[in-house]
């Protein structure tokens, strides 16, 4: 075990790859968790071993876990842990928490809800800092998650840093997206606003157990599900209003050219307590449902061509900026970039001539 | 890609409930720059072990004022060591004799800090002292 493949050894990048990734195929829990530090750090090795294990993927349920933070995400991953494991299924997770921005450093204390399972090597927990990345995850997660699910794990966790109103990306990494919200989050019209709710696949109510957690689900069930809306306003019949588990009722949500489809997901609430369990296995049959759901009617392939699509667009734009800020490029790049700072020169115009520059058709 | 930053993780082994030295700490090495995983109290030193392969830290920083430390700290270096972790720089910090230090270094704690130390002594000993990442 003292060989360490994807350190400072000797070998190009490729061969260190191979071994890194033959062994956390094998099941090398020390040899995954070297791979998911080259992924953080963007490495030459973490690319040749995504060549590899990327075709493996794509096996995993990918469930994405976010909402305020305090809500109780961890505590929540947590507690589907054992409930995943008691089904004898095995369960990874990508914990984000902000990097900062003045130190870069950060503090990662996802784990502390987490450490029943130091003796399961089926159960692989691993924190990632956000790294100066908006939008809830790191920017590497989604390439860790494709790392976890190469490796063969049933069920990958991905808990968000705690999010505000906006930070959607998880819905476009993840196969579900869980949102969570906490009992007394607001009135209704918090509930309508666009953004997370927005993306949620399923909506949690945790911390069951206080007060006004009831009223909190009643009033998001009421504004986020589809047969509950009304579409017209004289379809808006007291008594209609509040049913759950009503959402998905056929013939009532696609109907073409109706306008007034107020939330196109129609997200289940359910009500956790996850501190004590409550609520926790229907969670996972929900999950469960939504997956299964999902491979029926298409949304599978929908987030599945969001996620390839972001993934590809990302390294597209990053392979621009090398080219452009490295190499043969650089002296050039840097010249039109002072242009823009001096106001010689606009920003779009620059865009163009660099790009111009990258095909051969212009110089900077 | 600039170098990433050193990951440290702060634990409490044992019994004793007492986890704001490790806070601090843990907040001020943030401040340092440091990703720092905690992993809060009453951890076995099974516990601390599979977080710090699970998590591929550089440091592991254990926080012990029981008077187990004899007990406890060797145990989480030997299992550091089974598991292929022997790159991985152990430091030690709470209430522990001066008397019982060289028998802890024998045991592979490559740094005991007592009371009174500052967070930029800790910061600077494991910057000094930490395994060359890539």
């Amino acid at each position: 075990m003292d060989e360490r493949p994807g350190s400072d050894r000797p070998g190009s990048a490729d061969e260190r790859a191979a071994a890194l990734s033959e062994a956390a195929l094998a099941g090398d829990r020390r040899a995954l968790a070297r791979l998911l530090t080259a992924v953080e750090n963007r490495t030459p090795v973490a690319e040749a071993a995504l060549r590899r294990l990327f075709p493996l993927a794509g096996r995993a349920h990918l469930v994405g876990v976010t909402g305020a933070p305090g809500a109780g995400k961890s505590t929540l991953v947590a507690a589907l842990i054992a409930e995943a494991r008691a089904a004898g299924r095995s369960v990874a997770v990508v914990a984000v928490d902000p990097s900062s921005p003045i130190t870069g450093g950060a503090l990662l204390g996802d784990r502390v809800r987490m450490q029943a399972y130091a003796a399961d090597d089926d159960v692989f927990i691993r924190s990632m800092a956000s790294r100066g990345h908006a939008g809830g995850l790191a920017a590497t997660s989604a390439a860790a998650a494709a790392v976890l699910d190469a490796v063969g794990f049933d069920l990958v966790f991905m808990e968000t840093v705690g999010t505000g109103q906006s930070e959607v990306e998880v819905a476009a990494t993840a196969d579900t997206t869980v949102v969570l919200e906490a009992p007394e989050m607001g009135d209704e019209v918090q509930a309508i606003k666009a953004g997370l709710l927005e993306v949620a696949d399923l909506v949690v109510v945790n911390k069951g157990d206080r007060p006004g957690a009831q009223r909190t689900a009643a009033q998001l069930r009421a504004m986020l599900s589809g047969a509950a809306a009304p579409r017209h306003l004289d379809a808006a019949r007291p008594g209609d209003a509040v049913r759950p588990g009503d959402a998905a009722r056929p013939g009532d949500a696609v109907r073409p050219g109706d306008a007034a489809q107020p939330h196109p997901k129609h997200p289940e609430v359910l009500l956790t307590t996850a501190t004590t369990g409550e609520g926790i296995a229907e969670l996972l049959a929900a999950l469960d449902r939504h997956r299964a759901n999902a491979g029926v009617n298409g949304d599978r392939a929908t987030v599945r061509l969001a996620r390839a699509a972001t993934m590809v667009w990302a390294l597209v734009g990053e392979r621009l900026r090398d080219a452009l800020a490295t190499g043969e490029h650089a002296a050039a790049t840097a010249g039109v970039v002072a242009a823009v700072a001096a106001h010689d020169l606009d920003p779009y115009t620059a865009a163009d001539r660099l790009l111009a520059a990258l095909t051969g058709r212009g110089e900077p | 890609m600039t170098e990433r930053p050193i990951k440290v993780l702060i634990a409490k082994p044992g019994l004793d409930g007492h986890d704001r030295g490790a806070k601090v700490l843990a907040r001020g090495l943030r401040d340092e720059g440091f990703e720092v995983v905690y992993t809060g109290l009453r951890q076995t030193p099974e516990m601390i072990v599979t977080a710090a392969l699970q998590e591929d830290v550089d440091v592991v920083g254990l926080s012990i004022l029981s008077g187990a430390h004899l007990t406890l700290l060797p145990r989480v270096c030997r299992l550091l060591r089974e598991r292929g972790l022997d790159d991985v720089l152990v430091t030690a910090g709470g209430i522990i004799p001066d008397a019982d230090i060289p028998t802890l270094a024998d045991a592979g704690v490559a740094g005991v800090f007592g009371p009174g130390t500052t967070i930029g002594e800790v910061a600077a000993f494991i910057r000094a002292n930490v395994r060359p990442r890539d």
